[in-house]
């Protein structure tokens, strides 16, 4: 029972909440001797490997470190570029660190205020009247569950594929926000979700359903 | 977790609390402001935004569907009433045209210890209550008005709220609600 993460997105279609829990952090070190035989894309924001694959660097990996320093974009921390660096054959042998991009809050905010629209196309592609949008979304490696409440927020959980009973776990957590969310004093309606205890309770909720499953979910 | 046991069961508090603390928040407003107009609207205001939030939690412990119709909707109010203040108030008075009723209270726990000066007849004392409905049915996209008819601490024998419809809110029902 996995959950990659859950969304919360507004009346207005604005990202206010996410939390991502339990992505496999996929990291790899190696030593690499000249000519370097990963094909990789020098963008300005991201130096990711094209093609090539080997020992668990996939392609659509992202460089983060070389000999240990971070990379910025595609310049080193020291401000040296990346693409001239490697293609220097004095500086090998090299150890350079891969990782799975992850997604900047950004991005987030870009795909929720994506997802809004679909939901409401959906609902209009319906041959049937009176649909409702987007409740679930498969895919090969995960599964997007959302439930849409009657004033109109959207909670969004993605979870491994094959799991059942998430809406009911959707509801626990519309719960939570009704109680630590809009009983908070300090919150203002429609604005990013900055609130420690709804946080916290949501993480429990979600290390509770994945240690013992949703049957346990004290209704 | 939030909600032990059944789903109604949460922490229950005496309800002479909440009348003492909303008598001392009245009490603050008339000190603060000069117009008693002044402190029925601020406290219908403050009614408003609670009922905006409010009816989150209502509809998250409920799992209450939509209202199609007027009566469903006061079957809510009814059942929102219950939960929250513990009261029961029978719906009556149906306008001919089924958009308008009254909330009829036998008592109102929030004027429980309460008497009005005979400075301050203006005062609508409860008129959170009001601004609590309207808030909380506007997110559900039903636009009505709400008002006191009668109040028992006016000399009335029951204290009366009424409930008119005024239209539903298209534009703000959600995609794949509407």
């Amino acid at each position: 029972m996995i959950i990659y993460g859950v969304y919360i997105v507004s009346k207005s279609g604005g990202l206010i909440y996410n939390l991502d829990s339990n992505v496999p952090k996929i990291e790899q070190e190696r030593s690499f001797t000249y000519p370097i035989d990963l094909m990789l894309d020098y963008d300005p924001k991201k130096v990711s490997v094209v093609f090539n694959r080997k020992d668990g660097i996939n392609v659509g990996h992202v460089l983060t470190a070389v000999n240990g320093m971070p990379v910025n974009g595609n310049t080193l921390e020291d401000g040296r570029d990346v693409k001239t660096t490697l293609e220097n054959s004095e500086n090998y042998p090299v150890n350079l660190k891969f990782c799975r991009p992850k997604l900047t809050t950004n991005e987030k905010i870009v795909q929720a205020s994506t997802f809004y629209p679909l939901y409401a196309f959906a609902s209009q592609l319906s041959p049937e009247p009176k649909s409702s949008g987007i409740e679930t979304l498969e895919a090969d490696t995960f599964t997007l569950h959302c439930f849409q409440t009657l004033t109109g927020v959207k909670f969004i959980i993605i979870s491994e594929t094959g799991l059942s009973g998430m809406d009911m776990l959707l509801r626990k957590i519309y719960e939570l926000y009704s109680d630590y969310v809009l009983k908070n004093p300090f919150y203002a309606l429609e604005m990013p979700i900055r609130c420690e205890l709804f946080e916290n309770k949501l993480k429990s909720l979600l290390d509770m359903v994945e240690k013992t499953g949703i049957n346990n979910l004290d209704k | 977790m939030s909600r032990q046991a059944s789903r109604f069961d949460t922490k229950k508090v005496n309800a002479e609390f909440l009348t003492l603390t909303y008598g001392a928040l009245v009490t603050q407003m008339l000190r603060d402001f000069e117009n008693i107009e002044d402190v029925n609207k601020q406290l219908e205001r403050i009614g408003y935004n609670m009922g905006m939030r409010l009816i989150e939690d209502f509809l998250a412990r409920t799992s209450a569907p939509r209202c199609l119709e007027m009566r469903e909707t006061a079957d809510r109010i009814q059942q929102a009433f219950r939960i929250y203040l513990n009261v029961q108030p029978t719906i009556s008075n149906w306008s001919a045209s089924s958009d308008e009723f009254s909330l009829v209270f036998e008592t109102n726990p929030l004027t429980e210890f309460v008497e009005l000066p005979t400075d301050l007849t203006n005062l609508r004392y409860s008129s959170i209550l009001s601004g609590c409905i309207r808030g909380a049915l506007e997110m559900v996209q039903l636009d009505v008005q709400c008002w006191f008819a009668q109040d028992q601490l006016k000399g009335d024998n029951v204290t009366e709220l009424r409930i008119k419809f005024v239209r539903r809110l298209e534009d703000a029902i959600p995609a794949g609600e509407d």
